[in-house]
């Protein structure tokens, strides 16, 4: 089968103006990965699907992650000034500045596409929301692959991804009326607590929150 | 003429007198031994499945462990002629107003047995956002079967456990059980979804959390 490079690089020959790139998976595994934008996302998949090369004909998985949004702290080494009355021969003051920077989160939909005729894959198919608030939408797959529609339905109900497309986008395993996407990173759960034989880490964190120290001992009497 | 002297108050009889009687072809019995003899002895269990338990119910309704023995092989596939609701597997709160529901059809009377770790308190998923943590928030259960799953004879072992509640049971007076009381409904409320847990989390008529104060 072909690399990710390759077909990469055939996508970009069809499509004019499409965005591809090759996320590479530095572990051992080595699945590398091809970030889709969502303007030709339906189009690329398609081609993918009819591409007699790579006959990608099903999509076995289809799942979500969320990127939350983070801080990065970039260093930047600026040479200072030399003050006038400065040894010449002395090596030039360096300042560092500290710049924060903050890299908006986004939502990604991970697709594994696999050929049954020609017995090869994965080929892994990513694309991304613009952020995690306002703009999740994404183009549904699910014209492409009708095996898409129950799991994309899953992103939707897990992650709140919206699928534009899709035949039929409704909560799947959560009831119609839950407001939260639980998988994702900042979901908080129901306050629930109840008494955990052993508990440790998070959950021992909520029982102290939960159940209240027991009273101060009564002070001992001190002998006169 | 005069009254007659009060009649002597007739003395216990005890077990062993009472199978040396049977022996002879009298039976001594009761109308609340009877009757409770014959419900403890055919107590039809719900068709109705959850989680892996389930499998393990199923396993015990087979001809190996075979439930028959017990008088319990009829699986109704409706809650209206059914008396026992094994709730075998994980309840998660998306499930949960149905079994409610399930449990509110059954004619009195009507015995519930927890089966399996999460049935009994969410089990694995406890920490989870999505099971309910027991189902004795919402119905009341009679004999709680832990394991995860419990093997067929622990389903059996229960199934045991509550024909000796049955018989236990008193049929008049105040420990009469909940059918034989007018007062008690065997209606529970049914929980509704809200926008982020069940409305209300549980019956605060049957359970509330338990008060601890932690020990260090």
């Amino acid at each position: 089968m072909e690399t990710p490079g390759q077909i990469r690089d055939r996508i970009l020959a069809r499509f004019s103006g499409a965005e591809v790139t090759v996320v590479t998976n530095p572990g051992p595994a080595a699945q590398h990965s091809l970030l889709v934008g969502a303007a030709h996302a339906t189009a690329i998949a398609t081609f993918l699907r009819d591409d007699p090369v790579l006959q990608l004909d099903t999509c076995s998985n289809v799942t979500g992650v969320d990127w939350p949004g983070r801080e990065i702290v970039e260093t930047v080494r600026q040479p200072l000034a030399p003050e006038e009355d400065a040894d010449p021969a002395a090596p030039p003051g360096v300042i560092e500045e500290k710049i924060k920077r903050l890299v908006p989160g986004s939502l990604e939909v991970v697709y594994h596409l696999y050929s049954v005729a020609l017995k090869h894959g994965p080929v892994i198919l990513r694309l991304r929301t613009a952020d995690r608030a306002a703009n999740v939408t994404l183009p549904s797959l699910t014209p492409v692959w009708r095996a898409c529609e129950f799991q994309e339905r899953e992103v939707f109900d897990l992650y709140g991804v919206k699928f534009t497309g899709h035949p039929d986008l409704r909560r799947i395993l959560m009831w119609d009326e839950f407001q939260h996407h639980p998988m994702r990173k900042d979901y908080v759960e129901p306050d629930d607590y109840e008494w955990e034989p052993t508990p440790h880490d998070a959950v021992l964190t909520k029982a102290r929150r939960h159940y209240p120290a027991p009273p101060a001992a009564p002070e001992e009497e001190s002998t006169p | 003429m005069s009254e007659a002297p009060p009649a002597p108050a007739a003395p216990e009889i005890t077990a062993a007198e009472r199978d040396e009687l049977r022996r002879h072809g009298i039976l001594l019995t009761s109308l609340e031994e009877l009757y409770n003899w014959g419900r403890s002895n055919s107590v039809w269990p719900l068709q109705f499945g959850l989680a892996c338990c389930a499998i393990e119910m199923i396993a015990a309704s087979m001809a190996r462990f075979d439930i028959a023995r017990f008088g319990s092989e009829v699986f109704r596939p409706s809650p209206r002629q059914a008396d026992l609701l094994i709730v075998s597997g994980t309840v998660t709160k998306k499930m949960a107003p149905q079994v409610v529901r399930l449990w509110n059809q059954m004619p009195e009377p009507k015995y519930c047995i927890a089966m399996g770790a999460c049935a009994i308190s969410g089990g694995p998923f406890k920490q989870g956002y999505n099971v309910l943590k027991g189902i004795d928030r919402f119905i009341p259960v009679d004999v709680y079967i832990p394991g995860c799953p419990p093997r067929p004879e622990a389903l059996l072992h229960g199934l045991m456990q509550l024909q000796e509640q049955i018989r236990a049971q008193k049929i008049s007076g105040p420990e009469a059980p909940r059918h034989l009381r007018p007062e008690a409904s065997g209606e529970f409320p049914v929980p509704e979804f809200g926008g982020s847990d069940l409305v209300p989390p549980r019956n605060p008529d049957l359970w509330e959390p338990p008060t601890i104060v932690r020990a260090e």
